[in-house]
């Protein structure tokens, strides 16, 4: 038996199942006509997707919850099909598909912090935080004292993604990168 | 800023009072009289969809009393007693309402003229708005008028006198809905509220007709034409503006329609309360012919000013009130 909310306690955030998926309401309108029925008409992000789309429905009708949750759990390592997690209150482990992680992965670093969402208790999306510490493993040779900024060249960093450095930063350095936007913050002191 | 004060620019106080005076004076240059009838009734609404605030009975009388949804049956109590052309401008109430173009508390302009027909009344409809609008200053495109049946097919490509309900229920769904199946009434509710009016959002003003006759409430039905009645909306860039009937006075037809409402209520499992036995007992008696139309006044100065959202000219809502 799973959980049901009406249509009078959407309001953004709220987790629900639609068309078989998880999915968040990001917007929540009342629309009636003068006399007539009254709808719902939400946003929602697909949250396996991260698609937002568009549905309706008819005011005071129930509506199945999705049973999410958002949590930080702390990566472990990954094998050839999952990437492990471990909740670090409960030292309980859950282990990520492929799919879930997605491009994320990149980003993993044994030991950081992500946010999971987890449906039923099996992630199916992993955020890994705004900022991420990694080792470059390959990249050009610096161009020394050059520290004005003109130019920048590729980097290769330990976990696979590819960023854009200043020319002046060498290999072996560890830099901060912003996940979210995949640039070059700075150079990070050891 | 702070819940406590009002939540609107304080111009939007004097802009309220001159459209008041304004509306006053239409209706005084043309002999409607300004009357004022009770807040609460001790009969609700029977409406499918207009939910009622109810509240404890009367000491005095131990009589139930409610807060009205619309004045429109003491209206009819006044003109079937001779009142002759009258108009209020009615605080009304309503329970289930609450978004960007509703409040459960509003302030219906509502108005009744004798002896005219639908057309008349759509002709002072149309004058009321373009002169209201010269007083805001405002520029409006002359007012298109087009049926409900001719407006569906051009913004929805079927008929809805001539459709099935499996097909409008297959339409809904195609538009993003989601849940059990629509009644007939509700699906043609779906598709005019989410495809035909956002469809009207450049247009100034919209005239709509002949709606179908399961939303006829207390129009009379057309006479040539059983699947429609003598209803009327006006419509704003496509919001709803005002909703006007050619009056029905045949009491025998008012309690069946009454009947059936409360019939739907029941199996939808909504509260079913009386209905109003003295509007019928006033329409045996004898409703002189008229037709009467409903206006939203926040709406409308949210309209007149330009603004999207009722919380732009109602410094006060239920969010803080």
């Amino acid at each position: 038996m799973s959980d049901t909310y009406s249509t009078n306690q959407f309001k953004n955030g709220l987790k629900i199942m639609l068309d078989g998926d998880p999915c968040s309401i990001v917007e929540n309108q009342e629309v009636k006509p003068g006399k007539g029925q009254a709808f719902n008409r939400v946003k929602v992000r697909n949250l396996k997707t991260g698609r937002v789309i568009e549905r309706t429905f008819k005011s005071g009708e129930k509506v199945d919850a999705a049973d999410v949750l958002e949590t930080e759990m702390q990566f472990l390592y990954s094998d050839s099909d999952f990437f492990h997690f471990m909740d670090p209150e409960s030292f309980e482990q859950f282990q990520a598909s492929k799919e879930a992680v997605g491009d994320q992965s990149k980003w993993l670093k044994e030991q950081d912090m992500c946010m999971i969402t987890l449906w039923n208790n099996v992630p199916i999306l992993v955020m890994p935080p705004n900022f991420v510490e990694l080792t470059i493993t390959e990249t050009d040779p610096g161009v020394r004292g050059d520290t004005s900024g003109g130019g920048s060249k590729p980097a290769t960093l330990e976990t696979g993604a590819v960023v854009n450095v200043p020319l002046f930063v060498p290999q072996g350095e560890v830099i901060k990168v912003d996940t979210r936007s995949g640039e070059y913050v700075n150079r990070v002191k050891q | 800023m702070h819940s406590w004060s009002f939540q609107s620019p304080l111009e939007r106080l004097q802009q309220r009072a001159f459209l008041l005076s304004k509306i006053r004076s239409f209706f005084a240059e043309r002999n409607v009289l300004e009357v004022q009838t009770p807040i609460l009734s001790s009969a609700a609404n029977t409406d499918q969809h207009i939910e009622v605030f109810s509240t404890e009975p009367i000491v005095g009388t131990n009589k139930a009393a409610f807060l009205r949804t619309s004045p429109e049956f003491f209206h009819k109590r006044l003109l079937a007693s001779g009142s002759g052309d009258i108009f209020e401008i009615a605080p009304v109430f309503r329970r289930e309402e609450c978004g960007d173009l509703h409040n459960p508390e509003f302030t219906l302009l509502e108005w009744y003229r004798l002896d005219f027909d639908l057309q008349q009344l759509m002709n002072e409809v149309d004058d009321f708005i373009q002169s209201m609008a010269s007083h805001f200053h405002k520029k409006t495109a002359a007012t298109e008028s087009i049926s409900y049946q001719e407006l569906f097919i051009s913004c929805a490509q079927v008929d809805p006198f001539d459709v099935s309900c499996e097909y409008l229920n297959k339409l809904c769904r195609q538009h993003g809905y989601r849940g059990n199946v629509l009644s007939r009434s509700q699906a043609l509710d779906y598709v005019f509220a989410l495809m035909v009016q956002p469809s009207l959002t450049e247009k100034d003003g919209v005239l709509v007709y002949h709606f179908p006759i399961e939303q006829a409430a207390l129009a009379q039905p057309h006479p040539d034409d059983p699947a429609c009645c003598l209803r009327f909306e006006y419509l704003f860039r496509g919001i709803e503006l005002a909703n006007g009937y050619r009056e029905l006075s045949d009491a025998q037809l008012q309690r069946q329609r009454f009947e059936q409402d409360l019939l739907w209520r029941k199996q939808q499992h909504k509260p079913t309360l009386q209905f109003d036995e003295n509007l019928l007992t006033a329409l045996r008696h004898g409703l002189p012919d008229c037709s009467g139309v409903a206006i939203g006044i926040e709406r409308l100065l949210m309209c007149l000013l330009g603004l999207d959202k009722l919380n732009q000219v109602m410094g006060f809502t239920a969010q803080n009130s």
